[in-house]
């Protein structure tokens, strides 16, 4: 199977840098001098419990709000400090992916004006029928099809709709795909479904994501290195292999021991206080 | 006993050929379709589906929570048939034989009172002294791992975190010692840490009071450590029963099957793409891949 663009080794220049990232609400700090980079076709996962501020570092780099102080660095330039123009050249290389599929599109637009609507925006393809010809490529690229280009968000699954969202993600090419809980509402075979798709994305388009998820199952499936945050601090770092075989912080070592086992034997191991060797 | 008259081999409850349909513009839609299904006494039962799989409406008919869904076929508890209960003797089962945990902690309590208060309703409404009641209400809540239940009583809901909501929401139901409880999704909303607590804390305290349980969930991984039975719903239809150990070891049903093989877990090798589900509840290529596994 071929693997991703990026280098394990770590060669390349990070796509994404974030330094000493802090942000408060209200006095108190959610996000707290967190600092991490991504190289170029890497999938990074951050995890976490609600409250973690994991969302919060995603909001901050893809520069929904902005951060009290830090740096966030895309592709070498700054984001927390570009101005209107600079945004919309930094979006066109970073998109946001959602948890809920059925708030993030608007319900009066029919799919092809969804996923046109970035290509519009941006410029990218002013031509009503070739940017029709464009959605059709993208609906393809996530599993659907120009059959679907007439329909409006709520004649569709869930799956469906998150794979709408994808569509409209990708139209512009970005090199960067932040995605906050992005299968997390979803049924366990959609789930499957819509996870095989980002890998898919990630081999075939190259892009890096930024995967927030509280399910390390799935983020054992998708990440190349996964990010620990606890409290607005990331308190540990590591590829997956590292942070599923040898995790290091007590936090991190909480979390693992706590996911549940799809396995009634493994499962009752563990309740024994796993006393003996499966 | 209570109940000591019903033989110890008929089961607690007994589900047959229920169906279930809502009203609808265009005439009554069926959405549950012949379900039958049983829980022993002591027994923890897990009902598992995906959305749209009958799996809430199955269990909510057990107390009849939904007030325009007709139900035909038989739902019994130890040998009366609810369906056919007057709606005063209905009352009666709900709360004291059969209780009842739904996901959402926050939407299940009462913000203006304080979580004491809602605890001992139920004993209260029975008659028993509130003296009486608020003690026992607090050797629960401290038996549910609430400390300093005693002064925390007197709190209201927005003083409790998620997990600590849960379980008062747990007390509430299992206050007036039920035969039968039914959990809906009862840690969906919890972090993983807080799950795993709360679900340790629903099998130990089923386990002390010989209690039976009915779990609806969709997340596969918390049903192997808590079912001794499972009932995988699909479309309507439960498709598939058996002990635990087979149901995960030996699915029949290529539904089960592709199920199991499309949720990720974090011993498998990443490198292999998790199977998929199709159209028509077949597993797709990879699914089969568990069969020779174990």
């Amino acid at each position: 199977m071929t693997r991703s663009p990026h280098d394990p080794n770590g060669s390349a220049a990070p796509l994404l840098v974030v330094e000493k990232l802090v942000k408060s609400f209200g006095g108190r700090r959610v996000v707290d001098e967190v600092s991490f980079d991504l190289a170029p076709g890497e999938v990074l996962g951050l995890v976490g419990e609600s409250g973690s501020g994991k969302s919060t570092t995603a909001r901050c780099v893809a520069r929904l709000v902005r951060p009290d102080s830090g740096r966030v660095l895309l592709a070498g330039r700054d984001v927390p400090g570009a101005g209107r123009r600079e945004l919309r050249d930094l979006r066109r290389d970073m998109q946001m992916v959602f948890q809920d599929p059925y708030s993030s599109l608007n319900p009066r637009m029919t799919v092809e004006a969804l996923v046109g609507e970035p290509l519009l925006v941006h410029g990218l393809e002013r031509d009503r029928r070739r940017r029709r010809d464009r959605v059709v490529e993208l609906l393809e690229t996530v599993g659907m099809s120009a059959a679907h280009l007439d329909r409006h968000p709520r004649s569709f699954s869930g799956g469906q709709r998150q794979r709408i969202a994808i569509a409209r993600a990708i139209a512009v090419g970005p090199r960067l795909l932040i995605c906050d809980e992005p299968v997390s509402s979803l049924d366990v075979s959609v789930q499957a479904q819509v996870l095989n798709l980002f890998r898919d994305l990630r081999e075939r388009l190259g892009l890096s994501i930024l995967f927030i998820a509280h399910d390390l199952a799935v983020v054992h499936y998708l990440c190349d290195r996964v990010a620990v945050m606890e409290h607005g601090a990331l308190v540990e770092i590591g590829t997956r292999s590292e942070i599923f075989g040898s995790p290091r912080h007590p936090y991190t070592r909480a979390l693992l021991d706590a996911v549940p086992i799809p396995d009634p034997v493994a499962e009752r191991a563990r309740a024994r206080g796993n006393r003996a060797a499966p | 006993m209570k109940h000591a008259k019903a033989a110890l081999d008929t089961p607690l409850l007994a589900i047959r050929d229920l169906r279930v349909s809502f009203p609808a513009p265009d005439g009554p839609v069926e959405v549950v379709h012949g379900v039958d299904l049983d829980v022993a006494r002591r027994e923890k039962v897990a009902l598992v589906g995906e959305s749209g799989s009958g799996k809430s409406v199955t269990a909510r008919s057990v107390l009849r929570l939904d007030a325009d869904a007709r139900l035909s076929g038989r739902i019994e508890l130890d040998g009366t048939d609810l369906l056919t209960l007057p709606p005063r003797r209905m009352r009666q089962v709900r709360g004291a034989r059969v209780g009842l945990v739904f996901q959402d902690p926050l939407a299940a309590l009462n913000p203006v009172m304080t979580i004491g208060w809602q605890i001992i309703q139920p004993l209260v409404i029975r008659g028993v002294s509130k003296r009486v009641a608020r003690r026992r209400g607090v050797d629960l809540l401290s038996r549910l791992g609430v400390r300093d239940a005693e002064r925390r009583f007197d709190d209201y809901p927005h003083e409790f975190s998620g997990g600590m909501r849960q379980r008062v929401v747990i007390a509430i139901a299992v206050i007036a010692e039920p035969e039968l409880l039914i959990a809906d999704e009862p840690t969906t909303a919890l972090d993983v840490r807080v799950q795993a607590q709360v679900l340790a804390l629903l099998r130990e305290l089923a386990d002390e009071r010989g209690m039976s349980v009915l779990l609806i969930t969709h997340d596969l991984g918390i049903v192997a450590g808590f079912a001794d039975r499972v009932v995988v719903m699909r479309h309507g239809e439960a498709v598939e029963t058996g002990p635990v150990d087979d149901i995960y070891a030996r699915p029949r049903h290529p539904y089960t099957r592709a199920l199991l093989a499309a949720v990720p877990r974090i011993g498998d090798d990443p490198a292999r793409p998790l199977a998929v589900v199709d159209a028509s509840g077949a597993p797709a290529d990879g699914a089969r891949r568990r069969e020779d596994g174990r």
